[in-house]
């Protein structure tokens, strides 16, 4: 990967080589992300390892926010990388791209090294402008957000002007339209409110629509492109799913925001309307689901018939990704979302370490898994192979970073159960039933299990990034 | 599908267009919505709080008073009540002094990263206990733990001192470290814990009354 800087064979285009360059910089951010959550696991345990020097809120927050960049990063890239196949198009202005990319690079360092160094700051405006908003997810400051907001403006103005002047696919119009959706929604989080619940109501606004929407969305159509790429799925059959998917996903997601406003000062009404729909949400992941394999079986069962031995793939780790995403996001956005989603149970499992357990595989098998598979694409495109196969690297790291992320998503569902019996029910969630429940031994050793598929899945991220390291070159020699 | 005319099912236009509609439908009844919730949790004005009309989200002269937070028969959860004028740290706050300590503390919980360990509302990290109803837990009324440990005579003096110094008084293995909070900011946090917890929060965190009661009958609720 790192190689194919230099050495890559993109045949001129310019658009592709940005998308790899916004990779590249997605998987050093994905460690990044990685080394700080086995921080924090193991403050949960330790609770004196680094107190006062590197807190648990300084881990946890560069933990979710090297999350939520190094996913954007690879959704920009992932945009470059298909903006041509779809358009036809060569890319309005790459150029400017490619400076966005650096402009946003430097922001996003700086950004990253106050977080480390600075930490927090003292009770005024200054604080929220320069060194750290303190809202979860967005914490990033408000000068970074108004960068962030002039990057992606580059960002979309070239998408959309290659729309413009190129083909216009299925595939690509929900994708200029989800974007705009996707880039706009930022703006609601982006002013300070003395009033909690206004805050909260807003911050929604932008988690939720994005992890609940438009991401959503966006995975369905990086899904519908590498099934054409990769399978060799028609188009006609692949766009009709997308369509029915942003259907169902904006038909459930966008109303499910509910689920998110039960409980921080919001009327009762969003009881029934966040129930509902959000427990509709499920429903487009099982469609996403059965549209993968299905296309998959169907492609493989067309090849085998006019007599091609083996898979039908033209790139088996990106493949394999998929399949995993498309288990992941049913089972961690879909199934482990619906656990707590009704109020009668969410009032009790609000911000426990259930959240924690859907977080956690849902960020995974709806997003990261469908990201990856996209490096894979982009790895494959880089070296110009024609048809890349898993190594024995690649098997390592989707099984190992898969294993470690649902046994850490088993031990904190089980943290959880213990925290929601004991403090919540039985001990009425007060201050010290906080801490009862965090001693409980089960709790601990749920816990200590949490940390140690941490580790599992760190060791799959090192055979991760040595596979994308070394795939190219070894397909290309070989 | 070649032929787009077989059936309606396998229409490329017929899903665009039913996407479209539904999502133009689903986007249009929340911003309906939110209109009708904004109106309802934007901040009630002192005047309210002196006609004892309620309000989703009081004042921030709600420091003022006495808060509770009582099982409602009628909407069978507990509500917060706001109850007889009680002195915050020894004084009546003005309805301008009063805004801006709440600006001071609201600043403050995000200056200091509150959220990355607690959770406001339900929504946070989930290292530390949730700070919804801090100000009504036992462990900081008179008798409490927290209360006691720090030494100070009311609530809000004993939280102050708390988040000034939150490392000198360890209550458990897992410690609050030190910010830099200073008094003013510290003031103003409590300030912002205790209009948090005059907030309507449709019974969440439930059974917490629960938690008072068992401390008023003189138990504890330490297993």
């Amino acid at each position: 990967m790192l190689t194919s800087i230099k050495t890559n064979s993109f045949a001129g285009n310019k658009g592709k080589e940005l998308g790899m360059m916004y990779f590249r910089v997605a998987v050093i951010l994905f460690g990044a992300q990685l080394l700080m959550g086995l921080i924090a696991a193991i403050q949960f345990l330790v609770p004196g390892f680094l107190f006062e020097l590197f807190d648990f809120s300084v881990a946890r927050m560069v933990h979710i926010n090297a999350l939520v960049v190094w996913m954007l990063y690879a959704m920009i890239g992932s945009v470059y990388f298909m903006l041509t196949d779809e358009t036809e198009h060569e890319g309005v202005a790459i150029g400017v791209g490619k400076l966005a990319f650096w402009v946003l690079t430097a922001a996003v360092t700086v950004v990253v090294l106050v977080f480390i160094f600075v930490q927090v700051g003292s009770g005024t405006e200054a604080s929220i402008w320069f060194i750290n908003e303190g809202r979860e997810y967005l914490e990033a400051p408000r000068w970074a957000d108004i960068g962030i907001v002039v990057v992606v403006l580059t960002f979309y103005f070239n998408v959309f002007a290659t729309y413009i002047k190129g083909k216009k696919t299925g595939i690509m119009t929900v994708m200029v339209a989800n974007l705009m959706a996707l880039a706009g929604l930022y703006l609601a989080g982006m002013f300070f409110t003395d009033n909690i619940s206004m805050d909260q109501f807003w911050w929604w606004w932008v988690i939720h629509l994005w992890v609940e929407a438009t991401w959503e969305v966006f995975v369905g159509t990086l899904a519908a492109y590498a099934l054409i790429k990769i399978i060799g799925a028609k188009r006609e059959v692949v766009e009709m799913w997308l369509w029915i998917e942003v259907l169902m996903l904006f038909g459930s997601g966008i109303l499910g925001m509910g689920h998110h406003y039960f409980w921080i000062g919001t009327p009762e009404y969003w009881w029934e309307i966040g129930a509902l729909f959000s427990a509709l949400e499920p429903v487009p992941l099982i469609a996403m689901f059965v549209h993968v394999l299905y296309d998959w079986g169907k492609e493989q069962g067309i090849a085998k018939a006019q007599g091609q031995v083996g898979t039908v793939a033209n790139n088996t780790p990106a493949l394999s990704w998929i399949v995993t995403n498309a288990f992941g996001n049913f089972l961690g956005a879909g199934i482990w979302g619906f656990f707590h989603t009704l109020p009668q149970v969410n009032i009790y499992t609000h911000g426990s370490q259930f959240t924690a357990a859907h977080g956690h595989l849902a960020f995974f098998g709806a997003y990261a898994t469908i990201l990856i598979g996209m490096f894979y694409l982009g790895l494959q495109y880089a070296y110009g192979i024609k048809v890349l196969k898993s190594t024995f690297k690649s098997k390592m790291a989707i099984f190992l970073i898969t294993f470690g992320v649902v046994g850490m998503t088993v031990a904190l569902t089980i943290a959880g159960y213990e925290q929601v019996l004991v403090e919540r029910a039985e001990l009425g969630a007060g201050w010290n039933a906080f801490f009862v429940a965090q001693n409980l031994p089960w709790y601990v050793q749920a816990q200590m299990w949490r940390a140690i598929m941490g580790v599992v899945t760190f060791v799959g991220f090192v055979y991760l990034v040595w596979d994308l390291l070394t795939i190219g070159q070894e397909a290309k020699e070989a | 599908m070649a032929n787009e005319n077989l059936s309606v099912w396998t229409s490329i236009p017929f899903w665009r267009r039913s996407a479209a509609w539904v999502t133009g439908f689903a986007s249009i009844l929340l911003i309906w919505l939110t209109f009708d919730t904004l109106g309802q949790i934007s901040m009630g004005t002192d005047a309210d709080l002196k006609a004892g009309t309620t309000k989703r989200v009081p004042a921030p002269t709600v420091i003022n008073y006495k808060i509770g937070y009582e099982m409602s028969a009628k909407r069978g959860h507990e509500v917060p009540t706001i109850g007889e004028k009680q002195p915050f740290f020894g004084k009546e706050w003005s309805e301008k002094e009063a805004a801006d300590l709440l600006h001071l503390g609201k600043l403050t919980s995000q200056a200091k990263n509150c959220m990355d360990c607690h959770t406001l509302l339900g929504n946070g990290a989930y290292y530390a206990p949730d700070l919804t109803k801090a100000w009504l837990d036992p462990a900081w009324q008179k008798g409490g733990a927290m209360q006691g440990m720090t030494g100070k005579s009311t609530t809000e003096e004993a939280m102050a001192e708390f988040l000034q110094h939150p490392s000198t008084y360890p209550t458990h293995a897992r410690m609050m470290p030190n910010l830099g909070i200073t008094a003013d900011e510290a003031k103003g946090l409590v300030a912002f814990l205790k209009h948090m917890s005059s907030i309507d929060t449709n019974g969440f965190p439930r059974n917490f009354s629960k938690t008072v009661d068992q401390f008023k009958a003189g138990g504890s609720n330490a297993h």
